[in-house]
């Protein structure tokens, strides 16, 4: 029998704000424990939470990006379980009246296009963290309280590949809006597979298995394609697939089991006494639209169609925003965005990395990449003498013009000048103008160098081809 | 009405509460009587009638995503019954969340 | 007249005109408190002599150079003991707070002390104001001061028998279900639960967040309304605080009658099981009301008889999920010592709270727990709804509603402690108003045969304590019932 594999996925997204969800404590990483708590992140008693708004306006333009309803009347619940890192015994989330609904967003695998209906999105605190050490745990409360964003599709991906795509897509768009740093590794996005097999054409979902400790790419596609095969080779044995979670093992390559769903929780959810309701006006929402900057691929899209870029070009460009950005700023100072394309993507992009740097802080504005692209667009100088003195400009802070006039770089390009030299390499091979003469025109590309080498290779290359055929015109 | 002593076992696991025999024995019939009497509440018909969570009418108090002074590590841990390193320490977790 | 004997308002006259000095206050209590606290156990924690002496000493000398005075200055306050007090242990009445000293102070608390007052005392409380007695209390019950073998109402029993003691000139309670106005009617004195986010929260102590209410405990209504002009207004740091204006609550008091006020009198609140000496003097107070101009008229609250088990519902179940921070990890006590982290967690809350906690945790816990939630918690949070409609159809009627406090005066130590039930039915008067969020007030209005005070509420439209207040003093200027004092033996 064949087996197809059913996967919904929650991902924890961590939101970009100064300040924690419900408090004033900052949201900085890498601190000495418990430096960065107050009464309300701590659960002290009479302690009181309140909303953060600009959590709130992230979460309505993730909302927004990822083509959902955003609920006008929403409510903050408790979810009520125990663990150290949770201070208050509960944490504050939202349960039957989410912030933003019904949205969908497409995954590109295996060379097709697919959405993914996301079910829901909903704003809720961190824990904080738990360190096991020998004597017993400790617990930095820390990231306690900072603000997440949850977002749970349905059932819709069928492939690890899928989930990877949708994964990194979804990564795109909070990085794009700005409501998220994206780092797997560091925690900021965080995310649970829900994965059940089913035989195929069956309009059943199997018994479904949740998927834990997973913070990379390459961890969900191994879990995801791990827990594929474990699942294949027990139902085809005759068993019965358990519900529970399991965790990732990354030493072992393989998925074990957390818990049961006989120790499953009871949550026991009821609204916050302690928050208001949020009420979200339509003036609100639009107000947020349209501080929505153009998401990956719509950009993308409009990078063929205006700029008349390939693909690979439009892709390269569109992988971050700040790159994208850069861009289209030298395309709205000079029109030629194939020429500023090919360069980019061949030498500035080789030179960040070198010089450890990223497009935001490049040393090469716009500004001065354009000048130098427009040296070789009016003939001043050569393609060639532009990616030869690129690393100058790189690392200094001289124009492009400058560089040029004091190696004499400019191209001799003036007709009298280059009718002299010309003049000089007839006079210089009378055989070989007689070869031409005669018809055995390969001769050309001789003579031409020829005046190139007098030139100390200044001489503009088409413009000496050109007068050469002129003069030994018949 | 009565509430079944398993019952009674399991709010108490919930509510993380080590109660003795002779307390669980106990409790189940107060909670009973009490729970008894609670079915007054059915006595009022609340066909479409929307709950009350809070009698708050506003909507939409939010603050501003500004950074507040935090406590210093040490008034963090002041209270705590057990701490090391500037950290709270807690039994071993066995089981888990 | 003995210093300890002044009202609070008396009390701030003669330090602004500068008659008494700070302290002379401070020492006058400190001795009354040594006379009579080994008898009314209304503290849980004093505040240390001798630094406050040395406060007053510092303030005296201030003041000496410049005299600029605030109302609360040098004023002796008691507050309950689930209000945070930084650097102040603040207990709950709960072994599970055990050490437990706040690094902050409550919004109401911060506000008398930018006045300069004097933290006299934390007062004793049922465990997490849970209960009508204080027995519930892991410090012991405190007594009531008209009769120490019966209780002083609970759960600010402490605050409210301070206050009829003379151990501090006013005092802070909370109220949930009537735990500022119940005992208040024990101990024959004022006590005020204003609107719900009349007054911030923050740094309460939750018991039931959609009900709790910080208030004054006071000697007459005067000093109700002088308490209430610190203590109310916005908190940005509690979201359920109003950003309600907030007048002179005193201002009202020019008008000495309730001419032009309709009053409410709630058939539910005169039936069955009220105790006859209770009703003939809230029946004779509403004759004096009556004589002050007020109109009266029967009105109904249909839905009252349910209020008791949707109150118990509602406030158990926010209880079972306030108390869940209490574990054994930040703050408080924790077992001695457990193989791992569950052990930990069930010993620590096992040991640490008391039954009646308990007991709510589990009913709380119960009604919110899959499959029940929508029998209990839903349902009674659907009730809550229509007692609320109650109160808004009446009040489109008549502008307040009088009735008693507490079906019987106070009762007997010990005797309902074994009785949960019984004990929750005796809040069968105060509990609408939490449900509603609406002010009330209780006041004196009469002594049973047995000596014990009778109190009688007030309640109001939200936001409309002036109202409140008004007919309040009114009543209160037209009869002695303040003046009578208890004698402690």
């Amino acid at each position: 029998m064949t087996f197809e594999t059913v996967i919904g996925l929650e991902v924890h997204a961590q939101l970009r704000t100064q300040s924690k969800m419900f408090c004033g404590c900052a949201t900085e990483f890498g601190l000495p424990a418990n430096t960065r708590t107050c009464p309300v992140c701590l659960g002290l008693p009479g302690a009181l939470p309140v909303v953060n708004k600009r959590a709130v306006e992230m979460a309505i333009r993730t909302g927004l990006a990822l083509n959902c309803t955003v609920r006008t009347t929403n409510q903050f619940a408790r979810k009520n379980y125990f663990y150290p890192d949770l201070p208050k015994g509960y944490q504050i989330s939202q349960y039957d009246r989410p912030i933003c609904e019904h949205g969908w967003l497409e995954l590109q695998a295996n060379g097709t296009s697919k959405k993914v209906r996301i079910r829901r999105a909903h704003l809720e605190e961190d824990a904080g963290k738990n360190i096991h050490a020998d004597a017993g745990s400790l617990v930095d409360l820390n990231r306690a309280g900072t603000p997440l964003i949850e977002i749970v599709t349905e059932p819709d991906m069928r492939s690890a590949d899928e989930v990877v795509s949708y994964l990194k897509s979804l990564r795109d768009v909070l990085m794009y809006i700005g409501v998220c740093d994206g780092n797997m590794e560091q925690g900021s996005l965080r995310c649970e597979p829900n994965l059940s097999l089913r035989p195929a054409g069956s309009g059943e979902l199997g018994t479904k298995v949740e998927l834990k400790n997973i913070n990379s790419f390459k961890f969900v596609k191994d879990a995801i394609e791990y827990e594929i095969k474990r699942q294949t080779k027990v139902l085809s044995e005759g068993g019965t697939i358990c519900q529970e979670t399991r965790l990732w093992d990354i030493e072992r390559n393989q998925t074990a089991v957390m818990r049961s769903k006989e120790e499953a929780h009871d949550y026991r959810y009821f609204p916050d006494p302690d928050l208001v309701p949020l009420v979200i006006s339509e003036e609100w929402i639009e107000e947020l639209r349209a501080t929505i900057q153009e998401l990956p691929k719509d950009r993308h899209r409009r990078f063929l169609q205006d700029y008349g870029l390939p693909d690979y070009d439009a892709c390269v460009l569109t992988s971050s925003r700040a790159l994208a950005d850069y861009f289209e700023a030298c395309v709205a100072l000079f029109a030629e965005p194939k020429l500023i394309s090919n360069f980019v993507m061949s030498e500035l992009l080789r030179e960040l990395p070198q010089a450890g740097t990223t497009v935001e802080s490049s040393p090469v504005s716009p500004e001065r990449l354009v000048g130098l692209l427009q040296l070789v667009h009016d003939g001043t100088i050569s393609l060639k003498v532009a990616k030869e003195i690129f690393p100058e400009l790189f690392a200094g802070d001289k124009s492009a013009a400058q560089l040029v006039e004091e190696k004499g770089l400019r191209q001799l390009s003036d007709e009298g000048e280059l009718q002299s030299l010309i003049d000089a390499v007839i006079d210089q091979h009378p055989a070989q103008v007689a070869q031409y003469r005669g018809g055995k025109e390969t001769v050309l590309g001789f003579l031409v160098g020829q005046a190139m080498k007098r030139s100390g290779g200044k001489a503009n290359p088409q413009k000496v081809n050109a007068l050469f055929k002129t003069r030994l015109s018949p | 009405m009565s509430i079944e002593m398993s019952q009674v076992e399991h709010v108490a696991e919930l509510a993380r509460l080590q109660l003795s025999r002779e307390e669980l024995e106990r409790l189940s019939t107060q909670l009973g009587r009490i729970l008894t009497y609670m079915e007054e509440v059915n006595a009022a018909d609340t066909g479409g009638v929307p709950g009350t969570a809070s009698v708050v009418g506003d909507a939409n108090v939010l603050r501003e995503d500004e950074v507040q002074p935090s406590l210093s590590q040490d008034q963090a841990l002041s209270n705590a019954p057990e701490a090391v390193d500037g950290l709270f320490q807690v039994p071993q977790i066995i089981s888990d969340r | 007249m003995s210093l300890v004997k002044c009202t609070l308002k008396e009390l701030q006259d003669r330090f602004t005109r500068g008659d008494v000095s700070a302290v002379e206050i401070v020492r006058s209590y400190f001795l009354r408190i040594s006379v009579v606290e080994s008898k009314v156990k209304a503290y849980i924690t004093l505040n240390d002599k001798e630094s406050m002496l040395s406060q007053a000493e510092a303030l005296d000398h201030a003041l000496s150079a410049w005299r600029k005075t605030e109302p609360m200055m040098a004023m002796p306050i008691a507050v309950k003991d689930n209000i945070c007090t930084e650097g102040l242990p603040t207990t709950c009445g709960s072994r599970i707070l055990g050490g437990f000293v706040p690094p902050y102070s409550a919004t109401a608390v911060a506000a008398l002390r930018l006045q300069q007052y004097f933290l006299i005392g934390k007062t004793n409380l049922d465990e997490f104001g849970m209960g009508s007695s204080t027995e519930y209390s892991a410090f012991g019950a405190s007594r009531n001061p008209w009769n120490l073998s019966h209780v002083p109402g609970g759960s600010s029993g402490g605050s409210a028998a301070a206050v009829a003691a003379d151990e501090c000139v006013a005092a802070l309670g909370t109220d949930t279900g009537g735990s500022i106005r119940q005992p208040a009617a024990c101990c024959g004195v004022v006590g005020l639960k204003p609107t719900y986010g009349r007054v911030s929260r923050y740094g309460l102590i939750a018991f039931a967040s959609s009900l709790d209410q910080i208030g004054p405990i006071t000697k007459d209504v005067m000093d109700a309304a002088l308490m209430l002009n610190v203590l109310a207004g916005h908190d940005a740091r509690d979201s359920t605080s109003a950003d309600a204006s907030v007048p002179d609550f005193t201002r009202v008091f020019k008008k000495k009658d309730v001419k032009k006020l309709k009053i409410g009198v709630p058939l539910e609140f005169f039936a069955e099981g009220l105790d006859e000496e209770v009703y003939d003097a809230v029946g004779e107070a509403l004759a004096v009301l009556e004589d002050l101009g007020g109109t009266m008229e029967e009105v109904s609250l249909p839905h009252t008889g349910a209020a008791v088990a949707t109150y118990y519902i509602v406030a158990t179940a926010e209880a079972s999920s306030n108390l869940a921070r209490y574990d054994g990890v930040k703050y408080g006590f924790r077992t001695k010592e457990s193989p791992g982290l569950p052990e930990m967690y069930r010993a620590t809350r096992q040991e640490g709270f008391g039954p009646e906690v308990k007991r709510r945790i589990m009913l709380g816990t119960y009604a919110l727990s899959s499959g029940y939630y929508d029998a209990y918690y839903a349902k009674a949070q659907a009730v809550r709804t229509l007692i609320r409609e109650d109160f808004d159809r009446v009040f489109r009627d008549v502008d307040l509603l009088v009735t008693p406090v507490m079906p019987t005066p106070a009762f007997q130590l010990g005797e309902k402690i074994e009785d949960p039930l019984q004990m929750y039915l005796s809040d069968l008067y105060t509990i609408s108003a939490s449900l509603a969020g609406i002010p009330a007030i209780s006041l004196p209005c009469g002594f049973s045969r047995k000596g014990l005070p009778i109190g009688m509420q007030i309640l109001g439209r939200p936001f409309e304590e002036d109202v409140v207040l008004r007919a309040a003093r009114a009543y209160e200027l037209a009869t002695d019932w303040r003046k009578k004092r208890p004698r402690i033996r």
